[in-house]
């Protein structure tokens, strides 16, 4: 095979896509350092900024996207992303274990319960329509994509609309959700019977339990609960269990027609299923960097709460004089890993509320979250950092391209962006918060919605392969 | 903006998917593919370097053969795929 790369070799392109990346890559610096100059404590922000300008170049290398690695599977037979995000559940889980045996741990699991499966669902499907998971859309965004930022954008705001709609939606709430969250006694301004989703959180979902593996099988030694409870228990044996799979279902069949030598048994399956978890170098050392670093950003986000003596990034907002955007707990979203979607909503629903929208009358915002500008939000700047980091590394493999949708690729990105909002609410989180950052901790409610995205991803594939050939048979000159 | 799949010669065909992001390429270009005979040639233009990902891992567990790839000053990824 030949491979060329032709037009962007002369000098003056050479050095545009540098000084791109370098402009982008400086602007994050100027900040931290501005920053940090201005208070040492702003450090706390610069970490989240760090890791997210190393997932998201570690994203865009890989190309990694947790909606191609469903979609993938199921349009077009190819294991690859499945098998990288597998490569970094083990490694996130490992170092994840490691860690916490140094006490450093934010980690708060989800509660195990139905409704992981219908947001996953949820999310599954929209994700097939906008070619993006949640952190894959960052990523694609990075690469210049503007329809990818039609995702994001679509389901920030249908977040932050969501979490705060009522009328309509309280008929659908169950008379036992409604009972259950006005006897938690919340705060008069949260008005909890009143919005959908105020009645799911405080009457549904904060009467489910929450287990962690490790601890539920009472392992004496924190280490055996933390390497065998939580690690191997509850995330690499079920993801070497899941590549085994899908080595049978989706890979055995043209590997052994490859081998060409009729030959069969243990050992070649083993040396097949080698040869899929290594067939894509890039997805692989992608998977093997976030592993890593997202177990690291757990640690460092310790270290520097220890540091400044803070639990959560609103007291040191407070100490810093920002209390505008605190929670009644005076407390911001700040889970001290890798997650997308809620600082999502929240700069969605600053920006409503700048607009003249009421959004602290809820849990989410009001009781849980708070609405800090998005300047003042460390998790949105992970966010704007994986953006950040997706272009600097396309722009040095010479990836970027500014490109504009069509109304037909627009359309399905807002529409998909809005679903994933929704499940991503209703399933307490997206394919990085609520599956790769929980099974990875000994929480196995990620699993659980894993397992309805993948349904629904599987339905969004039959339905989007059945739009496509129509679409064809309308539009190309030959059939498909 | 619309794919477009066509013949250029006896065996050698083109698909155009510039412009669409994922899932489009890899779905259009598995679909052409099957439309192919063992031996023709699939002239590939996309630019969504995602995609490139999946098509290259899907020829490999197809059996096809990417004979050359060419990106150009556009960012326009140029695949030449034999089907067989």
């Amino acid at each position: 095979m030949e491979m060329t790369a032709s037009g962007h070799t002369g000098m003056n392109s050479g050095r545009s896509h540098l000084l791109g990346a370098a402009s982008v890559l400086g602007f994050f610096l100027v900040v931290c350092f501005w920053s940090y100059a201005i208070d040492p404590r702003y450090l706390y922000f610069s970490a989240y900024i760090a890791f997210g300008l190393i997932y998201g170049m570690s994203l865009q290398y890989g190309r990694f996207c947790m909606a191609s690695a469903i979609r993938d599977l199921f349009a077009v037979g190819v294991p690859r992303m499945a098998v990288g995000i597998m490569i970094a559940v083990v490694l996130f889980s490992l170092v994840t274990a490691a860690v916490s045996l140094t006490g450093a741990s934010s980690f708060h699991p989800s509660p195990i319960g139905l409704y992981s499966v219908v947001g996953g669902a949820i999310f599954g499907f929209g994700m097939v329509f906008t070619g993006g998971c949640a952190s894959g859309s960052l990523y694609k965004a990075g690469e210049g994509s503007v329809a990818a930022l039609l995702v994001v954008a679509a389901l920030s705001f249908s977040q932050a609309v969501f979490v705060d709609a009522g009328g309509p939606l309280d008929a659908l709430v169950p008379a036992a959700w409604t009972a259950s969250a006005e006897a938690k006694g919340m705060p008069e301004q949260l008005t909890v019977t009143k919005g959908w989703y105020d009645q799911f959180l405080a009457g549904y979902i904060w009467d489910l339990k929450t287990v962690r593996v490790g601890e539920a099988l009472g392992f004496s030694s924190p280490a055996a609960a933390a390497f065998i409870g939580n690690a191997l228990i509850t995330s690499i044996l079920p993801a070497l269990a899941i590549l085994a799979f899908i080595y049978y279902r989706w890979y055995r069949k043209g590997y052994l027609k490859q081998r060409k030598d009729g030959a069969t048994g243990l050992g070649v399956h083993l040396a097949g299923w080698w040869r899929m978890v290594t067939a894509s170098r890039r997805t692989a050392i992608a998977g093997l960097v976030l592993g890593i670093a997202a177990g690291l950003q757990i640690w460092v986000t310790q270290m520097l709460q220890k540091k400044f003596g803070i639990g959560n990034a609103g007291e040191l907002l407070q100490g810093l004089g920002h209390t505008s955007g605190l929670s009644l707990q005076d407390t911001v979203f700040d889970p001290g890993y890798f997650y997308v979607t809620t600082q999502e909503a929240q700069g969605a629903g600053w920006v409503l509320e700048q607009l003249g929208m009421n959004l602290r009358d809820n849990i989410f915002f009001g009781l849980e979250n708070g609405l800090p500008a998005p300047w003042f939000n460390p998790v949105l700047w992970l966010s704007l950092a994986v953006i950040g980091g997706s272009a600097v590394m396309a722009l040095l493999n010479h990836e970027f391209k500014l490109k504009f949708p069509s109304l037909e690729v627009a359309v399905w990105a807002i529409c998909g962006g809005i679903l994933m909002g929704i499940g991503a609410r209703v399933g307490m989180g997206c394919n990085i918060g609520a599956f790769f950052a929980t099974v990875t901790n000994g929480d196995p409610s990620g699993w659980i919605f894993a397992a309805g995205m993948t349904a629904g991803g599987w339905v969004g594939v039959k339905f989007f392969n059945w739009w496509i050939e129509r679409k064809m048979a309308k539009e190309t000159p030959l059939e498909f | 903006m619309a794919a477009k799949f066509e013949k250029l010669a006896e065996g050698n065909y083109q698909l155009d998917v510039q412009g669409y992001a994922c899932p489009h390429p890899q779905l259009y270009t598995k679909k052409a593919l099957e439309k192919l005979k063992p031996g023709d040639t699939l002239k590939l233009l996309f630019d969504n370097p995602s995609s490139g990902e999946s098509i290259s891992a899907m020829c490999a567990n197809d059996g096809n053969e990417i004979v050359e790839q060419v990106r150009d000053a556009g960012k326009t990824l140029r695949w030449t795929i034999r089907k067989h």
